[in-house]
């Protein structure tokens, strides 16, 4: 049976007066039925703009779309504006971030709920508003039959996100687009949240698409995860694959300054060193080399080649780097134990602390620069 | 909500008091401290070539020989209750709300605002629908098409609205329509219950000629907004229900763009409702406006103060209606 989504080749640039933004540049991935796709990387790596172009908002934008979205082998980048409108909501719907900003402030939450619910489907207004009311049942809003009358701001954030999950999936989607949904949010809800929607997932039968920068938050829901770098993706694999052997010196660091329960408390988190590139000036090869320790390993081929995402026999999955699978078994191998190996040496020597004491800077210290580090 | 607008009224009263005293003061306290003498403000009513006796007998009358204070309180009351004026022989009763007599004519002042402000009210209302639904709608036409022709040219017009004063576009406009062309000939103020048609016909030159300053301003005003809101969140949420565009732009987008709009419109009506002195004047429409100059250049002291109190009326009661509605439009607003 053919993928509920299928992305072939997608690229979305933007032309700008300084240039051609390529905000997404050849991303291709598929979703089943039911299953959940993580889209993992920086802020500026094209992940929110994958997901805006998987749902057409940009619609109206300078955005030029080439590349093929496929869900249930409908072409929505051919597709008329007027169709896609149709499918939003419907077929396909979206969580964003901040549930505050993303529901409108002068209407009751019942109120765009039943809005969302009456574009798709021909009901009465006191149908509609009973569904509401179950979906906020549903979604876990104490009194739902009051609180359907409330506005945004006497939500807590928690219970905002809750009403934008309950909006979401008030035409049941067969897709699901949580863009970072519980970044806005306090530590204690994150988990909550991230429950509701792994569990409305099994009862809706919806497949999921998270987006998000935070490693844990997919490490727990997702079937399948993806790697985005430079609006490219650096690796792709299921999920228990990408954690146990990651195949891309980015997904190492990503993963190594992640702070972990079953290492010691003093283990040092590595940051990774600089900053995500400029979108409209790509550095030529990998994208990633700029950043990267390993480099001196491919004999330049770094600097020049743009890696293709391939299939690693020994990996199981696709990772698009230069270096060879024996390489990067035995780098994963020091990293994973918390070792720092030779070649990435020199980035922690810059720093001027002392390797030797690494193993006394505090967890503290460490978690700051790594958040500083995947963030910036 | 009720409790607010309660409030409010009482306030009111008291800013209306404020208004009338400091409009008191400023028109014969600074009089009387510059030395003029209740003898000499008695001979204003008089009028020409007066007999020494005529204006001592006005000066008894009108209480202008008493202590300040008295006169204010005597003033305040007349508003609010009518007030008798005697010379002990010659008794005549102003009925509330009484706003003393005109120096000019010696008719009671209040008659003569009632008589002139449906000129103004006319005037104004029919400007109002013109620029409200004329400047929102270019405005958001404008935001849409940001960068367009329709955006560039709507928004020269605009400055240009702006920036060119109604005496100037009003005769242009007369020039133009009444004199050249004769679309709208001999424009001149009819009653709307005289004759409605009249009325209309008669008031479409300075109605589109106030709006048009008006209009300029709004067009602005909702572009601003309308650019700021179309990109909040909330719009990306609603395109993303896969809600009509229209919708979003109307239902989403205008709606949250309006609340400034709204504020604006109340407290630039209330203020043209105290006499739009330009246009008016221009089109020479008998009304607040033009009675106010008339009043200044007769320098006819009850006249100048009953239309200040008329105006400051209508702006305070405007203000009063723009937080009101506040809560209306934005339910994050209370009371």
């Amino acid at each position: 049976m053919a993928p509920l989504l299928e992305v072939r080749d997608l690229r979305i640039h933007f032309s700008t007066d300084d240039g051609l933004v390529r905000a997404v540049d050849g991303v291709s991935f598929s979703l089943e039925r039911g299953k959940t796709l993580g889209i993992v990387g920086e802020s500026g790596s094209g992940k929110s703009v994958t997901s805006l172009g998987i749902m057409g908002l940009h619609h109206g934008t300078k955005a030029r779309i080439t590349g093929e979205i496929l869900l249930e082998g409908e072409n929505l980048v051919t597709a008329s504006s007027a169709r896609v409108r149709e499918l939003r909501g419907s077929k396909m719907a979206m969580i964003f971030q901040d549930p505050l900003s993303a529901l409108h402030p002068y209407y009751t939450v019942g109120n765009q709920i039943i809005e969302a619910y009456r574009i798709h489907n021909q009901v009465s207004k006191k149908a509609a508003r009973q569904h509401t009311i179950d979906l906020l049942g549903r979604v876990g809003i104490p009194q739902p039959s009051v609180r359907v009358d409330d506005y945004p701001h006497q939500f807590s954030g928690g219970m905002r996100q809750r009403a934008m999950i309950a909006m979401a999936l008030s035409c049941d989607p067969e897709l699901l687009i949580a863009d970072e949904p519980t970044t806005a949010l306090d530590v204690t809800v994150q988990a909550q949240i991230l429950d509701l929607i792994s569990d409305l997932q099994s009862e809706f039968g919806s497949a999921v698409i998270i987006i998000t920068h935070d490693l844990g938050v997919v490490a727990e829901l997702s079937d399948d995860i993806l790697v985005m770098y430079a609006g490219r993706v650096a690796e792709y694999g299921s999920g228990a694959d990408i954690f146990d052997r990651p195949g891309h010196p980015y997904t190492w660091g990503l993963l190594s300054s992640m702070p972990r329960l079953d290492r010691e408390r003093t283990a040092r988190l590595i940051p990774i060193a600089g900053t995500p590139p400029s979108l409209i000036r790509v550095p030529p090869g990998c994208p990633f080399h700029p950043r990267c320790q390993y480099t001196g390993l491919t004999n330049g081929r770094c600097d020049t080649e743009v890696p293709a995402l391939r299939a690693v026999a020994t990996l199981g999955h696709e990772a698009a780097c230069h270096l060879t699978a024996e390489d990067r078994v035995r780098l994963w191998a020091e990293i994973s134990v918390g070792e720092v190996p030779d070649e990435a040496r020199e980035i922690l020597d810059q720093a001027g602390e002392p390797l030797d004491e690494a193993g006394d800077v505090p967890a503290e210290v460490g978690q700051s620069v790594a958040q500083g580090g995947v963030e910036a | 909500m009720i409790f607010f607008i309660i409030r409010r009224l009482i306030l009111t009263v008291f800013l209306l008091l404020l208004v009338s005293l400091i409009t008191f003061a400023i028109f014969f306290l600074v009089p009387r401290l510059a030395g003029q003498t209740p003898y000499e403000l008695a001979a204003q009513y008089v009028g020409r070539n007066p007999i020494p006796s005529e204006i001592k007998a006005v000066e008894i009358k009108l209480g202008l020989d008493a202590p300040l204070y008295l006169q204010y309180g005597r003033y305040v009351k007349g508003i609010v209750l009518g007030v008798h004026y005697s010379d002990g022989t010659d008794v005549s009763y102003c009925p509330f709300p009484c706003f003393g007599y005109s120096f000019r004519n010696e008719q009671p002042v209040w008659p003569q605002l009632i008589s002139d402000a449906p000129v103004t009210l006319s005037l104004a209302i029919g400007a109002a629908v013109l620029w409200v639904t004329g400047g929102v709608a270019i405005g958001v036409l404008s935001a849409l098409r940001r960068g367009s022709f329709f955006d560039r040219f709507s928004m020269g017009v605009a400055l240009a609205g702006v920036s060119l004063p109604v005496f100037f576009t009003g005769l242009i406009a007369l020039e133009l329509f009444s004199y050249k062309w004769s679309v709208f000939p001999n424009v001149h103020y009819v009653g709307i219950t005289t004759n409605p048609l009249l009325w209309a016909r008669n008031l479409v030159l300075p109605w589109v000629t106030l709006a048009f300053l008006y209009a300029a301003l709004y067009a602005r005003l909702t572009r601003a907004g309308m650019l700021e809101t179309m990109g909040e969140d909330y719009i990306r949420t609603a395109r993303a229900k896969g809600l009509p565009e229209r919708q979003v732009v109307i239902k989403h987008g205008l709606r949250a763009a309006l609340t400034p709009i709204v504020t604006i419109f109340g407290l630039d009506l209330g203020l043209l409702l105290g006499g739009a002195i330009l246009t008016e004047t221009t089109f020479s429409l008998p009304g607040l406006g033009q009675f106010t100059i008339l009043a200044i250049q007769n320098q006819d002291l009850p006249e100048i103060l009953g239309v200040v109190m008329i105006a400051s009326f209508f702006i305070v009661i405007a203000n009063m209606i723009v937080d009101i509605l506040y809560a209306v439009v934005d339910p994050r607003v209370r009371f």
